[in-house]
């Protein structure tokens, strides 16, 4: 095949989900033999866009084509026979498996009894790519590593030629992200075409021949890579500075509120989600945190409301240490966490229930009788409609029947109806559209006006620096450093959540530690 | 024939619907569906087993006209949640509920009509006669017991082999783990989910439906208007394959386990009586203890196997509907 022809060639592109747009009008392509980077930011449409050519999902509109030739993908089924390969972020491999039998249950040429040579032909083609790899090796005995080589082998073996890798380095420790990009590199030689999904420009400059960003679900451009640098990359990535009137409310700061030292935690997988971090809240503040997504601020937030063990450090509130205080005690020393996930309903709200009875979800113990107070709760529930402008036929429609803006009020304004002194926020006005947006910032500001001190965890960093008086940045559950939102810039945001500057100790100077911090150093010492 | 040669015949012969019910559950939850409707299936099965069988007068139609109609509750299953994507546990009781209730409209209906085929099932019972196997049936004791069954017997257990054998070293075997492990792994290398859980679906429920005949049968086919002939088999199959930890060669031994204790409920006097010296303690234990025995057991399991720490070889997936474009 000559290398004019595209491998892979996508052309407007439009999928929705609901009135969600992820990918809206999408070209990109990709030769024989390159190395495509597909950069963005998180939720700026690179997996749901890869995913169409793994058959995942459909696009609404819009022309695939392969070799050339426009093809439709109907299932990952399709995808294979055109020779297209994708490595998840998440790996779509059966634990109880050997590795063989992995690549067994989904190859063509298998015949119908599984027979023990099959050891030794994966063994061979392995061996072929240069892979060091027991195929009679079961998946849950596997390192992350060789779970992504089994991934990368898998789709060598159904004959890919297109290989999709979605984040593949997320998981990889430095020496073996050096392996996977030998790996990488040989099989361009080989005349494969990869497309990798990453957000680390580092890596971006390092390997891809050319690359195509996206932002926001739209494509923004594609360039050499020769012809550009971690700079231009970056502008392109996050977009120009947009001018947004938020208000910026001027508060006079209060001694810390809340204290964090040297905290570690560790996430479900058991490696580090945030490592060794420091930083403080003041009353009347709103703390940013900014960084790409799953660097920690999940874990961040449940660690301070209790929901989470820590593996080491302190978080201390008005003075006081309450790590391992039970979730309930943490509430009730005024410390409220609102956390809006991926899909908006999954924490905090009750779908199925009334906004009045999402109400008394967290106070319903407080009455003395043994019944709950239905009238009470229900006069709340009207208050807060009214205050927040909730658009909802009556206090008794279920909340999962709300706009996603209406149910982020809800979420939002039960927490700052117990009268919290600290709120933990992630995500608010995740989905909302503009309006409701401004909304929860001015619940928000006048929470601040009133003296709580605010962690916000954003996405979007024009918000972050309109809103938040200071930001810390995380990279890898680790802190990158805290800047004064009026004197920071987006490239300067956009450089320290990719790691790639570090001000998190600068003279000796390390952020995150209050100059009037409550934590004595005694206390801290006999703490450790 | 010796009494306690008779007690071990008794307890394979009369309790071997369990091995149906239970290697018909294990295939359908190694496809990652739980489906809570084998009494049911099996009720379907049996009443049409016995009344196409009888009507053709073949044991061998009755047989795969007990496996048809039990598949078609299998068909239901996998349309309501493959499909339709409704919940499983619900589709399962619903297709009890309704096995058990077109069980009875359709028993009494014959038998009202005075046409409950009463004569033919003799025929059927024929097929049933015991068949010796040679050398093997003249073991002392054992030979007796196990080598001299009639047919569901044996073929309750080569089922049992041939599934041992198909789940593990076939591919659509190692397809349809992988399904019940982790469809969306199975999806993304190509496989045909819906495909393979219906046909496994129809596979499982089919097989409960041939234990189903043979409890009919086993009952000489004679239908009562009260009680049904299933009389909670499909219940305890489906505790059966916890116990057997979702492997049919295992399920043969449970099912001899259980079917030890059920047989005790009304062969235990007779125990006592012949050999007061061993099993004279039988006659202290109070009958209605001996009837809740087997459910009293199946509870034991359940909550043995809860608790305990040892890693199971339970599907993964089990009792979760895929749904490719889940977000």
């Amino acid at each position: 095949m000559s290398n004019n022809i595209y491998a892979i060639e996508l052309e407007n592109i439009t999928k929705t989900f609901g009135s969600v747009v992820a990918n809206k009008n999408i070209n990109l392509n990709v030769k024989q033999g390159e190395i495509l980077a597909l950069l963005g930011e998180n939720g700026s449409g690179k997996t749901t866009l890869m995913n169409m050519l793994s058959g995942i999902y459909k696009p609404d509109s819009g022309t695939i084509k392969v070799n050339g030739v426009p093809v439709t993908i109907h299932s990952p089924e399709d995808s294979k026979k055109y020779g297209i390969g994708m490595v998840h972020q998440h790996f779509k491999l059966v634990d109880v498996f050997t590795a063989a039998d992995n690549i067994w249950m989904g190859a063509q040429n298998a015949g119908l009894i599984l027979k023990n040579d099959r050891y030794e032909k994966i063994a061979e083609i392995s061996n072929k790519f240069g892979f060091e790899f027991n195929p009679r090796k079961v998946v849950s005995n596997m390192s992350v590593s060789e779970k992504q080589t089994l991934e990368i082998l898998r789709v060598l073996y159904y004959g890919a030629n297109v290989i999709i890798l979605d984040e593949p380095t997320a998981v990889l420790t430095v020496q073996e992200i050096r392996k996977l990009f030998d790996v990488l590199r040989r099989m361009k030689e080989e005349g494969h075409s990869i497309i990798i999904i990453t957000h680390k420009l580092n890596e971006v400059m390092e390997i891809s021949d050319r690359v195509t960003i996206l932002r926001k679900g739209e494509y923004i451009d594609t360039v050499n890579t020769s012809e550009t640098n971690e700079q231009e990359l970056t502008d392109l990535m996050v977009g120009h500075k947009v001018n947004l009137n938020i208000e910026r409310v001027e508060t006079s700061f209060d001694r810390p509120l809340l204290e964090i030292r040297n905290l570690t935690i560790k996430n479900d997988e058991g490696s580090k989600a945030i490592d060794d971090v420091n930083f403080y809240i003041r009353g009347g503040e709103i703390l940013g945190v900014a960084g790409i997504a799953g660097c920690g601020q999940k874990e961040l937030c449940e660690a301070i409301a209790g929901l989470r063990k820590i593996e080491d450090g302190q978080i201390i509130h008005k003075g006081e240490n309450i790590v391992g205080l039970t979730p309930k005690a943490i509430i009730e020393k005024g410390i409220s966490m609102s956390f809006i996930p991926e899909d908006r309903l999954g924490m905090g709200l009750a779908p199925s229930l009334s906004i009045t009875d999402n109400m008394m979800l967290k106070n319903y113990n407080q009455g003395k009788s043994i019944f709950v107070d239905r009238d009470k709760a229900r006069n709340k529930a009207q208050e807060l409609i009214d205050r927040l402008g909730i658009v909802t036929p009556s206090t008794e429609t279920p909340v999962r029947r709300l706009s996603g803006g209406n149910v982020q009020k809800v979420l939002v304004g039960r927490e700052i109806d117990a009268g919290p002194n600290v709120i933990i926020t992630a995500y608010p006005v995740r989905g909302l559209d503009i309006n409701s947006s401004y909304a929860i910032y001015d619940i928000l500001n006048e929470q601040k006006k009133d003296g709580v001190g605010i962690l916000f965890v954003g996405e979007d960093l024009d918000v972050m620096l309109a809103l938040c008086d200071k930001i810390m940045v995380l990279c890898h559950g680790k802190l990158m450093g805290v800047v004064h939102a009026h004197k920071a810039t987006k490239e300067e945001l956009g450089l320290m959540m990719t790691g790639a500057k570090d001000i998190s100790e600068v003279n000796g100077k390390v952020a995150g530690i209050a100059k009037d911090s409550l934590i004595a150093d005694s206390k801290e010492a006999s703490d450790e | 024939m010796n009494v306690f040669v008779n007690f071990l015949f008794v307890i394979v012969k009369n309790n071997i619907a369990l091995l149906y019910g239970t290697v018909g559950e294990i295939v359908t939850e190694k496809s990652g569906s739980l489906n809570l409707g084998v009494e049911g299936t099996m009720a379907i099965g049996a009443i049409g087993g016995v009344l196409i069988g009888c009507k053709s007068g073949s044991l061998l139609v009755g047989i795969l006209a007990s496996f048809f109609f039990a598949a078609l509750c299998g068909l239901f299953f996998a349309f309501m949640t493959v499909t339709l994507q409704a919940n499983q546990n619900v589709t399962g009781l619903t297709i009890t509920t309704f096995g058990l209730g077109m069980y009875y409209f359709i028993g009494n209906a014959f038998k009202n009509a005075g046409k409950w085929p009463t004569n033919n099932v003799v025929d059927s019972l024929n097929g049933m006669k015991p068949i010796e196997i040679p050398l093997l049936s003249k073991i002392p004791v054992i030979g007796k017991a196990f080598f001299s069954q009639n047919i569901f017997v044996y073929l309750g257990i080569i089922i049992a082999v041939v599934i041992w054998w198909y789940l593990k070293y076939t591919k659509p075997g190692l397809r349809i783990r992988a399904i019940g492990e982790n469809p969306a792994s199975a999806d993304a290398v190509g496989v045909n989910i819906t495909l393979y859980k219906y046909v496994h679906l129809m596979l499982g429920s089919g097989i409960m439906g041939i234990g189903g005949l043979l409890m009919a049968l086993t009952l000489s086919g004679s239908f009562e208007g009260s009680k049904c002939w299933i009389d909670g088999f499909g219940w305890i199959s489906i505790a059966l394959v916890i116990f057997a930890n979702w492997n049919t060669l295992l399920a043969i031994i449970g099912t001899l386990v259980f079917g030890l204790f059920n047989t005790l409920k009304v062969y235990g006097s007779t125990l006592a009586d012949f050999y007061p010296k061993v099993f004279g303690w039988l006659n202290k234990i109070p009958p209605q203890f001996m009837q809740a025995l087997p459910f009293i057991i199946t509870a034991v399991v359940l909550v043995v196997s809860s608790i305990s720490k040892r890693k199971t070889d339970e599907p993964a997936a089990i009792g979760r509907n895929y749904y490719r474009e889940e977000r």
